[in-house]
Formats: structure tokens, sequence, C-alpha cells
């Protein structure tokens, strides 16, 4: 399995990249980690003209926090990096838990968490994770300047986005968790490092009675785009610890509709989610309570 | 696309050696290390990241040499299975605890599991306890379709082993001579 020919372009400057971008449109590709697209490139499931190597643009690397509490991980974080990271990892803990959950070590040591968002492949952990935090994707083009899209009105389908082929996605930004706000992210896979049969992102807001007030799931392996569903209404008003998260799994098991596949068929796909929803939530609101205490012990 | 490829003249240093090749862009990393410098301790298996075979160090971190290109490579220090042993052609670690462990049969695999396994020992002091459950962890990436991964998984618990003894044997080694 060899890649098919093509042409080799690894400008050095954004501007050049963008330039290249705009005059080869359809013909060319970006080349960031690599991870997806050389295997298909050798599978032959794809041949562009050009391949435009972004890896050696200065810039395009960093993970900053906002003032408000999101991250924003530039084009050239590679998954290992994002994983390691204390600032983003103490900013919103449900990165690292997904990103620890990509591929193994060896891939995440060349992957990138913006290559991940801009493949748009709803079995991908990143795609869930943009999704649920509310995200968006910071898109370059020569002649638009810069533009947020929205994960909303980022993700179209299985491995389509909305970015156009003379744009570059130069960051991705991973929202805030609200007040009172906790996590989990759970996956099951054949083996660990494969991709998904199913995974859940959760999030559980609490009110300062310590009563459920939102919660919030998106899923992995499930539709053709990570959708963000709200549980809310099967627990709301309950307390954390006797909350029914049984129902609200059941709740988004009524909401999905995954497919079948090799991996696994869409009843027990919709099954996991039940479960996996009821676990994650659990653990979830454990989180809620563990970083309202910690923000509390924070004044 | 003209029927001629466009050849590159990239400088690929490996295992301490730096040597120009002239490739086509498409040339894989594994491809340019097995075919243009002939090391072929790096094999070959799925060519589509999956089975980890041709692992090698990138700058000190184990990536697939099946999903770089050559031309990428240029400017970063690379290891292959050819260069674990040191200068005077002692094993490493992990390939010392391999024979002892006898975590090889055909061998086919093992270039990637040897250079993923000397990469993530790297995070762990001599001395330290590498667990059963890391040990697994760690060649969780790789396929072996011989061993079945048993003694594979107690040779990186014996590598640690042997990196502790060579450790304190250096230590002993520099005490006694600051002692002469
Ligand atoms: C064995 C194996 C197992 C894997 N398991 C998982 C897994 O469990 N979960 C998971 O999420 N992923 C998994 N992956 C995929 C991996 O996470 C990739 O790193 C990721 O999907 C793509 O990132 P990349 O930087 O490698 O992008 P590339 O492969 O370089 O690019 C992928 C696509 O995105 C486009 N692109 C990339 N960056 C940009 C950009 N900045 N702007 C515009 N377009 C861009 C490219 O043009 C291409 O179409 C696995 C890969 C392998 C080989
Ligand atoms: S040959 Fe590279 S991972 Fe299988
Ligand atoms: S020893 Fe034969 S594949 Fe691992």
């Amino acid at each position: 399995m060899k890649p098919p020919p093509f042409g080799y372009a690894a400008p050095c400057t954004l501007e050049e990249t963008l330039g290249l971008l705009a005059e080869l449109g359809h013909d060319a590709k970006v080349l960031a980690g690599g991870q997806s697209l050389i295997p298909l490139l050798s599978m032959r499931l794809t041949a562009p003209h050009t391949l435009v190597d972004i890896n050696r643009i200065p810039g395009l690397g960093g993970i900053s926090i906002t003032p408000k509490g999101s991250v924003v991980v530039g084009a050239l974080v590679r998954h290992a990096e994002l994983l390691a990271d204390e600032s983003a990892h103490s900013a919103n803990p449900l990165l690292r838990r997904a990103t620890s959950q990509v591929a193994h070590p060896a891939i995440r040591n060349r992957g990138t968490t913006c290559g991940s968002v801009a493949h748009a492949d709803p079995s991908g952990e990143m795609t869930a994770i943009l999704a649920i935090t509310g995200g968006s994707v910071r898109v370059a083009s020569a002649g638009g300047g810069q533009r947020d899209v929205s994960a909303t009105d980022f993700f179209l389908g299985p491995l389509e986005s909305s970015l156009r082929p003379d744009e570059l996605a130069v960051s991705v930004r991973f929202g805030a968790p609200a007040a009172r706000t906790g996590s989990a992210f759970l996956e099951l896979a054949r083996r660990r490092g494969d991709y998904a049969m199913c995974g859940a992102a959760v999030t559980v807001t609490l009110d300062e009675d310590g009563a459920v007030s939102d919660v919030r799931a998106a899923y992995l392996s499930v539709g053709p785009v990570p959708e963000v569903h709200d549980l809310s209404a099967a627990v709301t008003g309950q307390p954390y610890a006797s909350a029914d998260w049984v129902a609200a799994g059941a709740l988004a098991a009524s909401l999905v509709d995954p497919e079948g596949d090799l991996h696994a068929s869409a009843d027990y796909r919709r099954r996991l989610v039940a479960v996996l929803t009821e676990r994650a939530l659990a653990q979830a609101a454990a989180d809620a309570v563990a970083r309202t205490q910690e923000a509390a012990s924070c004044l | 696309m003209s029927l001629i490829e466009e050849q590159f003249t990239v400088s690929l240093s490996v295992n301490g050696t730096t040597r120009p090749v002239t490739v086509p862009a498409r040339r894989l990393l594994s491809d340019a290390i097995r075919h243009d410098l002939e090391l072929t301790g790096t094999h070959v298996g799925c060519e589509h990241g999956v089975c980890g075979a041709c692992t090698v160090l990138l700058d000190g971190a184990p990536v697939r040499s099946c999903l770089m290109f050559a031309v990428q490579a240029e400017g970063h220090a690379i290891t292959t299975v050819e260069g674990l042993a040191d200068a005077n052609g002692r094993l490493h670690p992990v390939q010392e605890a391999f024979r002892d462990c006898h975590g090889l049969q055909c061998g086919f695999c093992t270039p990637g599991f040897l250079t993923t396994i000397a990469a993530a020992l790297e995070e762990y002091e001599p001395g330290a306890d590498v667990s059963d459950e890391e040990a697994r962890e760690i060649v969780g990436g790789n396929l072996c379709r011989c061993t079945g991964y048993q003694n594979i998984v107690k040779a990186v618990g014996r590598a640690q082993e042997i990196r502790t003894e060579r450790a304190g044997r250096a230590d002993g080694d520099a005490a006694t001579s600051a002692g002469r």
C-alpha cells in the first residue's frame, strides 16, 4: 500500500500557505499530523493533486487559556501535548479524559487535536468534546481573514466539515465549563486505543442546593455528527446523590439513532448509550461536587 | 500530474549518522529507512498505522514511520532498532529483556515493540516499579501474531530491572572511581 503521486509544498509562513490553498482550491489537501490522511492516501481512498504540509509554519503551536476559561489549541499541537498540558487540564478536565482515549502514544505523538476536529470523524473523541463544550474552530483564508465557526455549524456529516478548500483551521477553542459543573468521559472499545464502539462525554450542573439543574451529553460513533443532547428533563431538581441516572440513560437512548456496522449493531450501540450515560452522569455529578468545593476553598 | 515525479533531496539523520536521500514526496519514511538507507531492521506490516511494526523514535518519541513522509523528517533525529544497542554493541536493556523472557518468536513485530518500550521506559527512573497494568498500556498499540503477549509484558518489567541493575553498577563505578 503506497500513496499515489502528489505534488508537495511545505510553506514556512501562514500567508504563503493561505495563498497556496486559495490558488489550488480543490486540488490541495492540508497535511497536519498525517495520522488520518496518510492511511487514506495509502489505501488510495483520496488522491489530492498537492499536499500542503503545515508542519513548518511557526506560530501554529501553543495552548492558551482565555480569561473566561476556554482552552485554545493551535493547529500544530499534537494530541500528546494537550494530554500533558496542566493548565488545559485544570481549565477543563474533560480534555485530558478524552485525549487519553485517542489512539495510542505513537499516534498521539504525531496527530493533532485540530486535525482530529478538521477530519470531522464522528468516531473521534475530540469532535464530541468540541460539541459538548460549545466550542468553535478558528478558520483563516487568504481573502477572508479569520472567522470563528461554532461546532454546530462546523460538522456537516461523517468526515465532512464546513471548511472550504481555501481555508485552514488555525486553532480550535474548547468552551469553559459553567459554574458548579462536573464532567466525565467514558467509552467502550474492543481494545484500548481503538476507535470506540460508543463513547459518551457528559456534563452535570448542580444548583446552589446540590440539586441537578442541567445535564448534557454528546456521543461518539453514534450519529453522523456529534450532537449534544439535553437530558435535564429526566433528572432536574433531584438531589445529585439520589438522582435517577438510569432514567437519564433511557432518555438518551430514546434520543439517539445509531447505525449498525461491523463493530457493533445499532441495538447494541443504543444499549451502550444508556449504560455509558448512566455511569458517566454519576461520575460527572461527583466531579461537580468536587469542583464546587474546590472553587469555594479558593475564595 | 506529470509522468516523472519531482524528486526531493533530504538529509536523514538516523542513529546519529546523517545521509542524503533523493526521493519523491510520497516516499514513506519507513520505505526510505528500509530501501534508501538499507536499514531493514524497521519492519513494515500494515502500512496504515495499526500494527506498530514500523515504529521508530523521532527526537526520542515513538512514531509510526509508515505515517510520515521522508521529506518531513529533515531536521529530526531518528532512532531505529539498529540504534538501540550502545556504541560497544551492548544490547539495550529492552533487547536483553526480550532475550531473557523469550519475548519474540518470528521477530516480525519485535523492532516496533523494542523502540516503543525503550521510549516508554525513559519516563521511569531506574528503580521505579513498572506494574503489569502499565506494561500492558505501553505495548497496547503494537500487534504480535506469535507470542500471545505474556512474555512481552514480562519483558517490560525485566527491562526495567536491567535498567535498575545497570544504573546501580554505574553508581558503584562512579563511587569507586571517586574513592580512588
Ligand atoms: C491506528 C490509529 C488509531 C487511531 N485511533 C483514533 C481514536 O481512537 N480516536 C481518534 O479520534 N482518532 C484516532 N486516530 C486518528 C488520529 O487521532 C489523527 O491524529 C486525527 O484524526 C487527525 O489528525 P492529524 O493531525 O493526523 O491530521 P491529518 O491526517 O494530517 O489530516 C486529517 C484531515 O484533516 C485535514 N486537516 C488537518 N489539519 C487541518 C487544518 N489545520 N486545517 C484544515 N484542514 C486540516 C486534512 O486535510 C485531512 O483531510 C487514529 C489513527 C490511527 C492511525
Ligand atoms: S506498518 Fe506502520 S503501523 Fe503497521
Ligand atoms: S513474534 Fe511473530 S509477530 Fe510478534
